[in-house]
């Protein structure tokens, strides 16, 4: 059965999957009605494969299900894929929010015209554009979802870099056409700084082609590993080319302000998978990539980037403080906890890179789960100001409930989610620098404000009676919450399993640096 | 070893409030016919079980009465790795008794006071919620643990300050009370960051037994930053600004969560890393500076308050201040810091249940000037809340007399110039504590009534006063005072006998030889109760002998400040909040103009932005695929241009 299992292209397969429903999805007029069912089917498919290749993982066992095909000969390009014990929990994460996606935005999405304004001229071809809209809006999900699987699993350099460009197409249209009113600078605003970060690391990639000399499957990462080993100038330049599309990506202050934007305008699922795990592929790629590639240039900036990481996680917490928009201030304690990961991946300390790890995945499901509750709020209200709702609590108490929840395991109460990832990276960066750990701690109290704050202004004070028979959850909207909040509730009590697979990968690399610096 | 059937089902204890906390919180409405009852079984249960493991463990000899039950591994990360334990011995039990018996008095007391709220099976929901919590802070056998239960406190101390939320002042106040604790939190969270980096670990065990051979240094600041975590939840000063507006929340959460247990959670922190405090005398003697400055500043508060159950927040935060100065005093204090929050707990909570008695039989209100001479309409809330009063005062034999004139004994143990000023400080705060805590009494029960049965009163300087209906409360309401009222009366007595309960804390706390004060015994018991008679007998004349105004007099200067908690707020918002507030302004202007801006001004500096913004937006795919056309190209090229 296990043999079975490791045999097939297993990996492969589950990029191939969600990428031909989705072009299946999208150009065959006839399943354009079935969209939403079949791509939840799909998706649930995908997360069923994800969850089979558990049982044949082997958490010590280094790189696993490896593939590797050739691609491109001539630039030393192949398509290689495997999984370590991060790459496997980032693909469980990936895979397990995007049926819930799907099912979140059941009815959400709706024509241009009709789009905030609830439903005006439901005739016969309105429905038409509508299913077409819907297929689209899911075959993008799909699509989507196959890079995702994809950029965790790459093991050569090119195959991430086209991948990690190739990810913007789905999202650049999710945000751009299915977003909010100011939806097109924002979507363009989110492509022209992915293509910015995105281009200097291409430049990366080709300067660190150019220092090896080439030759087939050069760019395999497990051929890279070691090629740049005394060149140090080579190092630090492919590193820092490398960092700044990371940077970009996870986003980190200064270069951060594309995503409150984004997340602004994006439907609330866009945001949660943005946010949720396409922004994971900054810090992914930190760890997975430049630790091995570059470990002394790493070990000299390191410094630097533990300084930029406080300043994310205190600026990133006054900021959300400061919101008014309760999808920016979303956006801004991610850029917060970011902060944070940046923090545990460069502090050198086998602890912190444990609580980076962990918190990639825990982050993922509460600010998924705080943006689709959040979405339903605002789809409900019209509005994605604060000041526009009061006293919700006693109207939607169950969203109430869901938020609050939400939002405890992001200012990482004990017993939730957020919880032992923030203590394990305050734990361990302390251990190697008392003030680092001394000021990162500072955001504990930034984030019992801003999310304490934010479920003040919406949720308590006298019911605004323009609000007041608004509906709470509906069945399928529940649903949806289910596996989050109880996800938030395993990995608060029960996170030894996810810890398991991942510190034998937080060992290792955490060593890299260890043993560079 | 003896078989211990009842102490290995501890971890029942916290899992029956937790399930039914959370039937309650997910079966929603359909729950609402019986839920307050599951709440109270719940609650009761818990009771019976520890009642249990508490005669199970009189039965084994004193060191057997250590037990560490270890649950499941919690977070294994490598380099740290914590396991999720229960630490079941004398300490803890005594916390587990007081939770839970306390607890289930008033959850019953709720059945009858929350009536009439149609989120009643909500409140009950996050009151046992607050009793799991509880315990498992009392029962973590690691700091990490420990802190699950601290902050969960915290958020049921957050969810029922906020209970009657639509009122935006209560829902700040709920706010105020979780963020001003997570200044506290920072504080455990440091300390563990300590323990981690210096001994490797952060269960009791562990750092207990590194303790002795860690760098005094060290153990200081871990000490600080513990007596920080204590400020915060056990709102000593500088944190002590939340616990008045924590009154917001209804009365039963007053008495259980803001009197009797959660705000006694940071003496049990520093009684319980008792260890730790031995090699950081520093750390202790801050202890015992906050513990001695809150006890004055909550009594000085309590003399000022017109609102009865503000008065009665303050004197907690007074009495917690014996209970901090005592832990501050080392192992000589510790079983006696103990022992007053035990009758604490009592008294407290019984005068609580008393001042929400009063309110339930006045129409909620809280003002002491409208109340008076309440004794004939209410005489079992006058009765119980008087054995309330007697112990609080220290009366001899009440249970207040034997647990803090221990801890004023212990304050004038010591040498050079310490017992010279926490003894006179102790003493002088059991003067002033007799004061407000009798004027409380009396304003409330007795002098003439500020309100009247009936507009219809022939007198004519009646005509300004309220109408109110003063009734005794049902029984549901009245039987767990009464409860509380015996335990106030002889709780005390009964476990000073043979110093029983001193040695019961042994296996934790240790012997500890007797040492004479700088005044003798009997001189010093003498003095206080003289002290304590003449702030009564002041409080007697003025507010029973006397008319009462209505409407406060002005007052002097320090009754000006007092009545304003001595401008703890207006400190915090000149020193934190406003300045807080404009950085986050100017930050979040700055956000968009300066980083944004720069950022955009890349841009358009490097293409002509006007025409290639325009193109991207008409033909985005086109531009975008040549894009990375161009790149790949590039890449090819270069490569294939390098390697001939």
């Amino acid at each position: 059965m296990t043999s079975i299992l490791v045999d097939l292209p297993w990996l492969s397969l589950l990029v191939a999957v969600p990428l031909l429903a989705a072009v299946v999805i999208w150009l065959v007029p006839g399943l354009q009605k079935l969209a939403r069912p079949l791509g939840l089917a799909v998706s649930l498919l995908v997360l069923a494969g994800a969850i089979a290749m558990v049982p044949g993982f082997d958490a010590g066992g280094g790189y696993q299900f490896t593939e590797t095909y050739s691609w491109i000969p001539a630039i030393g390009a192949s398509w290689a894929v495997g999984i370590n014990g991060l790459g496997l929990v980032m693909i469980l994460l990936a895979v397990a929010l995007v049926p819930i996606v799907i099912a979140a935005a059941w009815n959400e999405v709706r024509l241009p015209e009709a789009a905030g304004s609830g439903e005006t001229g439901s005739g016969e071809p309105d429905t038409k554009a509508l299913d077409r809209r819907r297929a689209g809006y899911v075959a993008l999900v799909l699509a989507l979802e196959a890079m995702m699987v994809a950029i965790f699993a790459v093991r050569d350099l090119f195959s991430f870099y086209v991948v990690f460009e190739a990810m913007l197409v789905p999202v650049y249209f999710m945000i751009g056409v299915f977003g909010g009113p100011n939806r097109r600078p924002a979507a363009l605003k989110f492509l022209l700084y992915s293509l910015a970060g995105g281009l200097v690391m291409l430049s990366g990639v080709i300067y660190l082609l150019v220092q090896t000399g080439g030759g087939e499957q050069a760019l395999l990462l497990d051929n890279l590993a070691g090629a740049l080993e005394g060149n140090y100038t080579a190092q630090l330049w492919v590193f820092l080319s490398f960092l700044i599309a990371f940077a970009i990506k996870a986003p980190m202050v200064p270069v951060h302000t594309w995503l409150p934007d984004a997340a602004a305008e994006a439907p609330p699922g866009t945001s949660a998978l943005l946010v949720g795990v396409l922004d994971k592929v900054g810090t992914f790629g930190m760890i997975a990539i430049c630790l091995p590639l570059f470990p002394e240039a790493v070990a000299n900036v390191a410094p630097y980037l533990v300084v930029l990481a406080i300043i994310s996680i205190i600026y990133g917490g006054i900021l959300a403080i400061g919101q008014k928009d309760v999808m920016r201030l979303i956006a801004f304690t991610s850029v917060s906890h970011f902060g944070l990961i940046v923090l545990g991946i460069f502090i050198g300390t086998q602890t912190a890179m444990v609580g980076s790890m962990i918190y990639m995945v825990a982050h993922g499901v509460s600010t998924a789960a705080l943006f689709l509750v959040a979405g339903f709020l605002t789809q409900r209200g019209g509005s994605a100001q604060m000041s526009s709702y009061s006293g919700m609590q006693r109207v939607v108490p169950v969203l109430a409930g869901v938020f609050l929840i939400s939002g405890l395991a992001t200012l990482a109460l004990p017993g939730l989610s957020g919880f032992v990832p923030e203590y394990l990276v305050l734990l361990g960066s302390f251990e190697a620098s008392p003030a680092a750990g001394v000021f990162a701690v500072i955001g504990v109290v930034l984030s019992a404000l801003y999310i304490l704050l934010a479920y003040q202004r919406v949720f308590t004070g006298p019911v605004d009676p323009d609000r007041s028979d608004l509906p709470d959850l509906g069945g399928r909207e529940r649903w949806t919450m289910v596996p989050l909040v109880l996800a938030m509730l395993v990995l608060g009590f029960f996170p030894a399993p996810v810890l398991d697979v991942l510190t034998p990968a937080a060992d290792q690399f955490a060593a890299i640096l260890g043993s560079a610096s | 070893m003896q078989d211990t059937p009842l102490t290995n089902l501890a971890w029942l204890l916290i899992a029956i409030p937790l399930a039914s906390a959370a039937v309650l919180l997910v079966g929603g409405r359909r729950t609402n016919a019986w839920g307050h009852w599951l709440g109270v079984v719940a609650a009761a249960a818990a009771a019976l079980l520890g009642i249990g493991i508490l005669i199970e463990m009189l039965g084994l000899p004193e060191a057997e009465r250590i037990h560490d039950l270890h649950l499941f591994s919690w977070i294994p990360a490598g380099d740290l790795s914590v396991d999720a334990g229960l630490l079941v011995d004398p300490l803890s039990m005594t916390f587990v008794l007081l939770i839970t018996f306390v607890g289930a008095l008033i959850h019953v007391y709720s059945v009858a006071y929350m009536e009439h709220d149609e989120n009643r099976r909500r409140f009950f929901a996050y009151l046992n919620l607050f009793v799991a919590a509880m315990l498992v802070l009392v029962l973590a056998d690691s700091y990490a643990l420990l802190f699950v239960g601290w902050e969960g406190v915290g958020l049921a101390s957050y969810l029922l300050i906020g209970f009657w939320n639509q009122r935006t002042e209560y829902a700040v106040a709920a706010k105020k009370a979780f963020v001003m604790n997570r200044v506290g939190d920072m504080g455990m969270l440091i300390a563990m960051m300590l323990m981690f980096a210096s001994i490797g670990a952060v269960d009791f065990e562990t750092v207990f037994a590194a303790a002795e051979g860690t760098n005094e240094g060290i153990l200081t600041a871990t000490g600080l930053m513990l007596v920080l975590a204590a400020c915060g939840k056990s709102a000593q000063f500088p944190l002590q600004a939340w616990l008045g507006d924590a009154m917001a929340g209804p009365t039963p959460v007053s008495a259980l969560i803001h009197a009797a247990t959660m705000v006694t959670a940071g003496v049990y922190l520093i009684v319980r890393s008792a260890p730790v405090f031995e090699g950081a005398p520093t750390a202790q003697l801050v202890a015992a500076i906050i513990g001695a400055i809150t006890l004055l500043f909550g009594a000085i508060v309590g003399c000022a308050k017109d609102d009865i159950k503000k008065t009665l927040a303050a004197s907690t935060m007074s009495q917690i201040g014996y209970m901090v100065l005592a832990a501050g005093l080392g192992p000589i204090g510790y079983a006696f810091a103990i022992f007053h929050l035990v009758t604490h707990g009592f008294f407290k909570a019984g005068m609580f249940l008393g001042a929400g008695s009063v309110m339930h039989g006045m129409g909620d209100e809280v003002n002491m000037r409208r109340f008076g001479a309440l004794r004939r309409s209410m005489q079992i809330t006058w009765i119980t809340f008087g054995a309330g009063w007697l112990a609080i005062l220290g009366i001899p034999p009440f249970s207040g007399f034997w647990s803090k004139d221990k801890i004023i004994e212990a304050a004038f143990v010591g040498e050079g110039w310490q017992p010279w000023v926490f003894g006179p400080i102790a003493l002088l705060g059991a003067g002033i504590t007799a004061f407000y805590m009798s004027r409380l009494f009396f304003m409330t029960f007795h002098g003439k009534a500020r309100w009247k049965e009936s507009e219809d009163s022939a007198n004519e300087s009646d005509k300004d006063l309220p109408v109110q209906h003063p009734h005794e409360s049902p029984l549901l309401m009245t039987v767990p005072m009464i409860v509380l009222a015996v335990g106030s009366v002889a709780l005390g007595g009964l476990l000073a006998i043979g110093d029983t309960f001193t040695h019961w804390l042994e296996p934790v706390t240790g012997h500890v030889e007797h040492h004479d004060p700088v005044i003798a015994i009997p001189v010093l018991i003498g003095a206080t109760i003289a002290i304590v008679l003449a702030g009564a007998f002041i409080a007697w004349r003025q507010y029973a002998a006397s008319a009462v105004p209505v409407t406060p007099p002005e007052g002097s200067v320090l009754t000006r400040a007092a009545r304003v908690d001595l401008y703890q707020d207006a400190v915090n918002e000149a020193v934190f909040a406003t300045p807080g507030a404009r950085v986050t302004e100017v930050l979040t202007e700055a956000d968009t103009t300066v980083v944004d801006g720069a950022a955009r001004g890349l841009g358009s500096g490097a293409v002509g932005l006007g025409t290639w913004w325009g193109r991207l937006q008409t033909g985005f795919v086109r531009s975008y695929a040549s894009i990375m056309v161009v790149g790949v190209v590039l890449a090819v090229v270069v490569v294939l241009a390098t390697r001939v």
